[in-house]
């Protein structure tokens, strides 16, 4: 614990957050760790462990928050089909596309868009970019474990987990 | 002499390159270079605004403890600083000009509601928003 609130070197801390910038400009092309280590000058042993530290999360979770935030607000500002849409933020499969973003959000795309432009918004102020990330699905659990909690939650079986 | 804010500061990793910066690359001027001892304060000023000065401060001692100051700078160093906006006549040829000199975009310029926004860091990693004025 006390290692992980070690002070990371400012210098290391930039240079990841220019790997991080990275995903966030092009989100929807792969991001395996070798081409965000080389970005960042470090080494792929250190890299994943140094984003964890630097940013709450490892990368590839990261890339996974910035393609479903990316996802709705296409669902909600367009009107581009659902496969356009997973297309467009880096899904080569529609299947796996409805199941993280249900698994994240906990509704279906369709059902999301449907939702979301019934509400009401008063964020025309507000600049885009800063909507949207206020809006990024905070994943501090990995999917397979919010699926996992979902399930058990659903069954009815299993008592809550304490709120 | 009108009422309002008059100096808002961010936090820069080194004061001479944060001049060159802000300065050599964006085209601020400096208001203020004031020192005493290791204490600098140092504000530049946009020059369409005159009435507001951007001030380039260390977290530094005396003001913040050495932990403090670490921390401070690992902030801005990881981009968890508050958003910046430059407003701009012209989203692209500004993204043009400054990328010409040097500066880090994040995001090139994209059309939106009405509007251009880019993004771009200076060297310490405080992130700004480049919008067209609409």
């Amino acid at each position: 614990m006390a290692k992980d609130l070690a002070m990371q070197d400012p210098a290391l801390l930039r240079r990841l957050l220019r790997a991080r910038d990275a995903i966030d400009a092009a989100s929807h092309e792969e991001w395996p760790v070798r081409r965000l280590a080389k970005i960042s000058g470090t080494s792929e042993a250190h890299f994943a462990r140094s984003f964890k530290q630097a940013f709450g999360l490892p990368p590839h979770r990261y890339l996974l928050t910035r393609r479903i935030e990316k996802a709705t607000a296409l669902l909600r500002d367009t009107d581009l089909p659902i496969t356009e849409v997973a297309l467009d933020t880096g899904w080569s499969s529609l299947g796996t596309f409805g199941r993280i973003f249900r698994d994240i959000t906990g509704k279906s795309p369709v059902e999301f868009r449907l939702a979301d432009k019934a509400a009401h918004h008063e964020l025309e102020l507000v600049p885009h970019c800063f909507v949207s990330a206020a809006r990024r699905p905070d994943l501090n659990i990995a999917v397979s474990e919010k699926r996992r909690r979902d399930a058990k939650a659903n069954d009815g079986s299993n008592e809550q987990e304490e709120p | 002499m009108s009422q309002g804010v008059g100096v808002a500061g961010i936090y820069v990793r080194d004061q001479d390159e944060a001049v060159e910066f802000y300065v050599g690359k964006l085209g601020f001027k400096v208001h203020t270079d004031a020192r005493n001892g290791d204490y600098r304060w140092l504000t530049v000023q946009h020059p369409d605004q005159e009435g507001f000065q951007l001030g380039l401060f260390r977290p530094q001692a005396p003001l913040v403890d050495e932990a403090t100051s670490q921390a401070l700078d690992g902030a801005v160093a990881k981009g968890a600083m508050p958003p910046l906006v430059l407003v701009v006549d012209d989203c692209r040829a500004a993204y043009e000009q400054y990328r010409s000199k040097g500066v880090e975009f994040t995001q090139e310029p994209t059309s939106r509601f009405g509007s251009v926004d880019a993004s771009f860091r200076d060297p310490s990693g405080n992130g700004w928003k480049l919008i067209e004025a609409r």
